[in-house]
């Protein structure tokens, strides 16, 4: 996991530093670095043989030493693939082609056995892909076991039912059920009549080879372009299924392009400024994160590096910021896409032009010498005309061999923009208090801007403020900052920012405070200031505290504008607040409780008056059922309401509802039945009074 | 002067014979009129005792009046059924009336102590 995010690290520092859009540099260590990381195997192996070679390829041309594991593991699924019957021609093709960089030994049984598979899938062919396997595996056997004899049966036949699937634009079909057609598949397409070619070249006729030409210039017709140059190809999206996108189109193109180029002796009149295109648009996407689009750009730039059509040549900088202070040298490198050497040559460094101005060359054509030691064309010292600023430089590469410009091709001529910086030298400023009306100065101080200041002024608001200084470059030109600010801010945090004017190399700003009234909120008091000058160029950028100015304006009237408000500390909001003590509600205020214990007493009085009341009725008992049956339940009745009362009062004293109500259940069952009983003797008992 | 005698003697007159009158009904609904009295003088009682000290817990100020009240009723109730003079419930035996009383009594006294507090 750490190793990951390294290796993501490292991979957002290299895409940080490749920003620059008119830059190219050819492949360096930050490429091998990043493959190492990309390429790393689940468990010791890869996911397919396509995978393994996609590897194995790519550490092959980066010059990344092999790992024995991983060799050794790809060997394995190599004999594996090779030796089993059910592999498919895609299987093998792919078993051969890492085979053709881990170098395994393929037995001659196997070989033998491989060859007649592939012959027949070959015959048995009907879609693009099916040719493009069966044959590009009898090419790799081909090259791996010297004893096989391969012979492909009809090649004449394989390739017109291979060119059978080419459109007239240049594209081609996948097969002659799909009419869908691909930039993708004319690359595969024309790396397959390349195997056939090699294969059997003696078989085919000329002519045939000639028309494959045409094609490809077709082809070539329907390539894009980017605005720095970069040339690619692109196939529309129609089916996302099939759709590969630009890298991997291109990146087709350009393998078969430069494999038929190999095996046909024709010159393909193709142009080198699609070649350097090409290579603008592999080496402009720096470094890929996906581990597929790292091995098309690698292997394609590998078919740029060593091609029968033309090979590319990149210049490099170093660096594109130079240095008047430090006396900076402008480098250039030459090289292929890869970082290769390159024969011997001159770089013209042919004009300088200041960014956005269309006027003629600052600079003489003039020659960079080639230091051996680094390899790089330095250009000894800037001409005095190059000061600081911005400049797009020209420059044209010439190859001392004439037949040199067969093989390789350098642009007509590239422009580069280069920065050059300096210390600007900061001069004659002074801060003065001017009367208004007179333009007399009332008090004028000088100012080092370089150092600290601590001016005390005063004015008031007929008064101005004058500030002034020198601003000059390195070769004593004029030069205009992009920043040229000076900045009042008052005791209460009111700020006002103001542009300093120049003209040629005198910058001169003068506040006139009676104008400024209203803008300054009529805010009297002491007011910081600060002097800021800055540009990209400069390096000597500053920002410095001149002093302070005690300014006296008249009181505000009643409709002026409030000064905004300023942002508030953000601890005071959002800090701790004050602490809250809570107060509980007081409680209520009770009665003494000798009044409440009288009162008690008093309710208990009616309850005695009711009972003498009863007594003085002439209340009895008479009535009470003698028999023992009765009785129990006359008996047990009045226990019963004296349990549930009991039951109240515990329920008011302990019990929750609940409980209560479960006692009160089995008490009401029984209190009812019991009741029922005994109520209704006395019912039939009186009944039969009446009656009786 | 003979309006005013004989004003009080009529009410002299007829608190006499409302006495006797009283005196006439069978005993068991004397016992049930004391009863009555005798609840609604607790009720009495309590609302002075809130009067005088306020009415912090509402509820068992409540309560205590809602129940002297509400026996009162129900002895009310009972005394409307078991009266023989009582058209309506002529064929209503008392021990049923009683027998409805008892638990209704009952359950107004469960509500009245959940109510307490």
């Amino acid at each position: 996991m750490a190793r990951r995010l390294a290796g993501f690290l490292v991979l957002l520092l290299v895409v940080s530093i490749c920003e620059a859009a008119f830059l190219f540099q050819p492949i360096s260590d930050s490429h091998r670095s990043a493959a190492l990381e990309l390429f790393t195997p689940d468990h010791g192996s890869f996911k397919s043989l396509e995978e393994t070679y996609e590897a194995l390829r790519t550490f092959q041309i980066l010059g990344i030493e092999k790992k024995p594991d991983l060799t050794a593991t790809a060997c394995r699924s190599i004999s594996e693939t090779v030796g089993s019957s059910s592999s498919t021609a895609k299987d093998l093709f792919y078993a051969l082609k890492a085979n053709s960089i881990a170098e395994c030994k393929i037995d001659k049984k196997a070989s033998k056995g491989i060859i007649s598979r592939l012959n027949a899938s070959v015959s048995g062919a009907s879609s693009l892909l099916d040719f493009y396997y069966s044959v590009g595996g009898l090419v790799l056997i081909k090259d791996q076991s010297s004893e096989a004899d391969v012979h492909l049966a009809d090649a004449e036949g394989v390739f017109r039912s291979v060119k059978a699937f080419s459109q007239s634009d240049g594209r081609w079909r996948y097969s002659s059920n799909n009419p869908e057609s691909s930039a993708f598949a004319a690359g595969i397409a024309l790396e397959t009549l390349a195997g056939i070619v090699s294969l059997a070249s003696s078989e085919i006729d000329q002519s045939l080879i000639s028309t494959l030409k045409n094609d490809i210039i077709k082809l070539f017709d329907s390539i894009e372009k980017y605005d720095d140059g970069a040339l690619y190809f692109d196939d529309k999206l129609v089916d996302g299924h099939e759709y590969q996108g630009p890298l991997s189109t291109t990146s087709s193109v350009l393998r078969g392009l430069t494999a038929f180029a190999a095996v046909t002796a024709e010159n393909l009149n193709l142009p080198g400024d699609k070649m350097l295109g090409l290579a603008k648009f592999f080496l402009g996407i720096c470094v890929p994160g996906d581990a597929k689009d790292f091995f098309n750009q690698i292997d394609s730039l590998a078919c740029l590096e060593s091609n029968r059509v033309s090979i590319p040549l990149i210049l490099s900088f170093p660096s594109t910021v130079l240095s008047l202070t430090r006396k900076d040298s402008l480098k250039v490198g030459v090289s292929t896409v890869l970082g290769s050497e390159v024969p011997s040559l001159t770089v013209k460094l042919v004009g300088a032009f200041s960014s956005g101005s269309k006027d003629a060359s600052l600079v003489e054509s003039q020659e960079l010498n080639f230091d051996k030691a680094s390899g790089l064309y330095i250009l000894n010292g800037l001409p005095k005309s190059i000061d600081v600023g911005s400049y797009t430089f020209v420059f044209e590469v010439v190859l001392h061999e004439p037949e040199h410009e067969e093989v390789y091709f350098m642009g007509s001529q590239t422009k580069v923009p280069i920065s050059v910086t300096g210390l600007i030298k900061v001069e004659n400023s002074e801060i003065a208090v001017l009367d208004s009306d007179l333009g007399s100065i009332e008090s004028q101080k000088k100012l080092d801007l370089a150092g600290k200041n601590a001016i005390s002024l005063s004015a008031n608001h007929l008064q101005k403020l004058r500030l002034s200084f020198q601003l000059t470059t390195p070769h004593g030109r004029s030069f205009k900052p992009h920043q040229a600010f000076l900045k009042l801010r008052h005791e209460s945090k009111v700020e006002h920012i103001f542009v300093v004017g120049n003209s040629g190399k005198q910058f001169e700003i003068v506040l006139n405070f009676l104008g400024l009234v209203e803008k300054f909120f009529y805010l009297s008091g002491k007011y910081d200031m600060e002097l800021t000058i800055g540009d990209a160029a400069m390096e000597n950028s500053l920002l410095v505290a001149i002093g302070h100015i005690e300014l006296d304006l008249p009181e505000a009237p009643e409709k002026a504008p409030r000064p905004p408000p300023q942002p508030v500390d953000p601890y005071s909001r959002y800090g701790p607040k004050a602490e809250i003590t809570h107060i509980f509600r007081a409680p209520e205020k009770r009665p003494p409780q000798e009044l409440s214990l009288a009162f008690l007493g008093l309710t208990i009085l009616p309850l005695l008056g009711f009972l003498i009341g009863l007594l003085r009725l002439g209340v009895n008992l008479k009535n009470f059922p003698t028999k023992p049956v009765p009785a129990t339940f006359a008996v047990l009745f009045h226990v019963g309401i004296g349990a549930v009362l009991l039951l109240y009062v515990f329920f008011w004293v302990k019990l929750d509802l609940f409980q209560t109500l479960k006692l009160l259940g089995f008490l009401g069952v029984f209190l009812v039945f019991v009741g029922h009983r005994i109520l209704s003797h006395l019912a039939a008992a009186s009944a039969k009074l009446k009656s009786a | 002067m003979g309006r005013t005698s004989s004003t009080k003697e009529d009410a002299g007159a007829l608190f006499h014979s409302l006495r006797s009158a009283y005196a006439a009904t069978p005993v068991n609904l004397k016992i049930i009129d004391l009863y009555v009295g005798f609840a609604i003088f607790t009720a009495l009682i309590q609302v002075v005792y809130m009067a005088m000290v306020g009415s912090f817990p509402f509820n068992s100020f409540l309560s205590g009046v809602l129940s002297c009240v509400g026996t009162a009723v129900l002895a009310v109730c009972l005394r409307i059924q078991v009266n023989k003079e009582n058209k309506e419930f002529k064929d209503l035996p008392p021990e049923r009336a009683f027998a409805d009383f008892v638990p209704c009594n009952l359950v107004l006294h469960l509500v009245i102590m959940n109510f307490l507090g």
